[in-house]
């Protein structure tokens, strides 16, 4: 079809998709999700078992079915998904061999199967509404939206949702009166640092140029963190409709998408959604026939952390090597190219259009006094549901676990939350109803950062965690400045003394004196905040530090010279698994009775642990 | 000796400008599983750009290597959730197992040994990545089975 070229025209064209829809309302549809967890746990034979059943039947006749394959739902860990509608079901695990199941039962029946509908762990009670279910209950969700009940490589979808409506009250807008209108919704960067988005893009605009860059930050570096992905894949749309009102108000002309390498689906939807925007008329030459014209390119990163740093983003798109510099030089003055640049990153961008459509004072109602809206966060780690889950800024840490994330897993003791990446730190149990916003988290000795929290229990040694935010830093660290360069190393050393009984007293001392030289000394994000993870530890989990040093012990069994590995005769059923598969053969034991282990052969692998069906090996 | 159309062939595909440059750099490691010697000076012909910033581009990417990969690549997620869910141990076990430490090829280039930092799939941690395809709820008692298996040997 030819471009939509008015803004009338796209409303037009909204209401023939809504007719043709409207035609379908009855008809079953079956959403398979296709996010990066769900095809890993085989959504791809799923989907194929639908098509094949349903032409098999040939139920084009009396139902007609569309297969939609949709962005991550953020439930992976039940994976893969399947939802039904109008029912509005959701069925959990499904594999290839439920299908014929799914389609007699549900799809012509009617009828539920239970089997595969969400069961409350603690309550035993069936919940088979999509919207129901606790882990969906308590979410309200602004940048997933659409995630999950729209096919991301169609745009037809995302229009009869809603979609580019944003823009095209933007576009009858001042440039002047949507900058006030994002100001005024209180909108934070969601990348990391929490600054006002509103107040980046007045500065942004204040300064004369002819030429302006509009940025979008997808280098999703914080492990632990993965709604960027999840919205660039299961809702690119979004991403690309904020960064065209953010470039209409800016009077920028090219947008660039900085997607992380090791996100190749992403890539691949974000291509297909330029694509179809440009052929809509909705990007490119003269948007909708307003006279406007903004393009956008991807430029995929080389697996650098530091390049989710802004000044090193820069450079790497030029194609330079991704070094920062030092901050005094503004991007919004001089970023890409020496040229005014606004750089938001994912989430931020795909908040816009619901923010200019709705209203500042919306999406202000929402949230605390410094943290206006939400926040998508993935609760990952110890827990019991993982996933991603947006809420309004203010949940307390305690109402995120125990409420959505359904509590710790295996029923074992809440330890702390690590937040922000490599960037934060961790916020011990009894700190768990401070509620989550961006002064309160960094007030804690944490921070934001993109919203990754990681549930730690009992058994999450917090020496050793110290060290692997150390360890990963210091592998990512550019090499640009000396603090980093050379001072993470050494506090790398002495964690690892202590996790390795090498500790002595005066270490910790040492390691709070480099931490203050880091975060005082180093050129950029990276290298200011990393101490967070080390000083955030010590703050709250001394007494782990001091039975590594004193006590040679490391109380959670996980660091590997100060634990030993035994077997409980009591419970030992002496079913042999631990010593077959023991790499060592360090395991004996008739069969029906107790095992032992050599200690001098044992290497600590941990296998027998792992295969052990009687939870019969203890760390001590 | 080398064949430069091979090179030219995906620098063709790309504007003639230094934005490109990580993009192709990166096409020369998924076609050749590393980027040669002899790509980085076509490269640096066809762009006009010194042989030594292309090179420095190579050394700072991790995407990026100058030396050949193995056949198949083995990625272990050691992001945070697959830190604490057991990913130490997977590594440990391949390590053990193939004979060859992180970051490196086994003797006979069949298998190259990776950690990445997160691949975003921290619902199903721990995370093991063959040849990309992904592996959730890896345990490093079932760890070689699964490379077995896929790769058919």
């Amino acid at each position: 079809m030819a471009p939509i070229d008015s803004i009338g025209g796209l409303e037009a064209y909204r209401r023939k998709l809504a007719e043709a829809a409207e035609a379908k309302a009855d008809m079953p549809t079956v959403l398979v999700c296709f996010g990066t967890g769900c095809q890993a746990n085989g959504a791809g034979p799923v989907a194929e078992a639908f098509r094949k059943v349903i032409d098999e039947q040939g139920l084009k006749l009396d139902v007609n079915l569309g297969i939609k394959t949709t962005g991550c739902h953020g439930y992976c860990e039940n994976g893969p998904l399947v939802a039904i509608r109008p029912q509005d079901i959701l069925y959990l695990k499904v594999k290839p061999e439920d299908v014929p199941e799914i389609v007699e039962e549900t799809i012509k029946g009617g009828r539920t199967v239970e089997r595969l509908v969400y069961r409350d762990k603690a309550t035993d009670e069936v919940v088979a509404r999509y919207s129901e279910i606790p882990f969906y209950k308590h979410q309200h969700r602004i940048a997933l939206r659409h995630i999950g009940s729209i096919d991301p490589t169609d745009i037809d979808d995302y229009i009869l949702a809603g979609g580019y409506a944003g823009l095209a009250k933007a576009l009858a807008m001042d440039p002047e009166e949507i900058v006030s209108e994002v100001e005024r919704s209180g909108l934070r960067g969601r990348g990391g640092a929490g600054f006002p988005a509103g107040t980046k893009w007045r500065s942004c605009l204040a300064v004369e140029s002819d030429v302006r860059y509009v940025l979008c930050n997808g280098d999703e570096g914080d492990p632990g963190a993965f709604m960027d992905r999840s919205i660039m894949e299961g809702d690119p749309h979004s991403v690309i409709e904020g960064m065209i009102i953010g470039a209409f108000a800016l009077g920028s002309h090219q947008g660039y998408i900085y997607v992380r390498d090791e996100y190749p689906l992403a890539v691949k939807n974000l291509s297909i959604a330029l694509e179809a925007a440009r052929e809509k008329g909705l990007l490119g030459e003269n948007i909708l026939g307003s006279g406007f014209s903004f393009d956008i390119k991807i430029s995929r990163g080389g697996g650098a952390f530091v390049c989710g740093e802004s000044s090193a983003l820069m450079r790497s798109v030029a194609g330079e090597v991704g070094e920062p510099r030092a901050k005094y030089i503004r991007s919004v003055e001089k970023g890409l190219y020496d040229k005014p640049t606004v750089l938001n990153n994912v989430e931020t961008w795909a908040n816009v259009p619901e923010i200019i459509l709705k209203g500042a004072d919306w999406y202000a109602s929402m949230g605390t006094e410094g943290s206006k809206g939400t926040k998508v966060f993935s609760l990952v780690g110890k827990v019991n549901n993982t996933g991603l889950v947006e809420v309004p800024m203010g949940i307390s840490i305690r109402e995120l676990v125990e409420n959505i994330g359904g509590g710790v897993l295996g029923g074992k003791k809440f330890k702390a939350v690590q937040t922000g990446g490599p960037s934060g730190g961790c916020i011990p149990e009894r700190l768990a109803d401070l509620p989550i916003d961006f002064d309160s988290l960094t007030e804690a000795g944490s921070m934001m950062g993109s919203g990754g929290i990681i549930v730690m229990d009992e058994e999450t040694c917090m020496v050793d965690v110290a060290r692997y935010f150390t360890n990963f830093l210091v592998d990512e660290s550019c090499g640009k400045c000396t603090p980093c360069r050379d001072g993470l190393p050494r506090i790398l050393d002495l964690l690892t003394d202590i996790t390795e009984g090498r500790g002595g007293e005066e270490h910790v001392a040492l390691l709070e004196e480099l931490c203050d030289l880091l975060t005082w000394g180093a050129l950029c994000g990276l290298g200011t905040s990393a101490a967070n993870p080390v000083l955030s530890t010590i703050k709250y989990f001394r007494d782990e530090y001091d039975a590594h040093i004193r006590d040679k012990k490391c109380p959670a069994g996980v660091c590997k010279a100060l634990i030993t590995y035994s077997i409980d005769p009591e419970a030992c059923t002496g079913c042999r698994l631990c010593a077959k598969n023991c790499p060592q053969e360090c395991i004996t034991g008739k069969r029906k009775e107790a095992h032992v282990i050599d200690t001098s052969k044992c290497i600590k692998c941990g296998v027998c642990k792992d295969v052990c069906t009687f939870d019969a090996v203890r760390i001590s | 000796m080398t064949d430069v159309a091979q090179f030219d062939r995906i620098i063709e595909r790309y504007e003639k400008t230094e934005e490109s440059l990580l993009a192709i750099l990166q096409d020369f490691q998924r076609e050749f599983h590393y980027v040669p010697e002899e790509g980085i000076r076509r490269l640096s012909e066809v762009m006009e750009v010194p042989e030594s910033k292309i090179y420095a581009m190579g050394t700072f990417y991790k995407a990026l290597s100058l030396t050949p990969r193995g056949r198949h690549t083995i990625k272990v997620c050691t992001g945070t959730a697959c830190h604490l869910k057991g990913a130490p141990l997977i590594l440990e076990t391949l390590e053990r197992e193939l004979k060859v430490k992180r970051n490196g090829t086994t003797e006979d280039g069949e298998f190259t040994l990776e950690c990445v930092n997160c691949v975003g799939a921290c619902a199903m941690a721990p995370v093991t990545l063959v040849d990309e395809v992904y592996h959730g709820q890896t345990r490093a008692s079932k760890v070689m089975d699964i490379v077995k298996k896929q790769v058919g040997s």
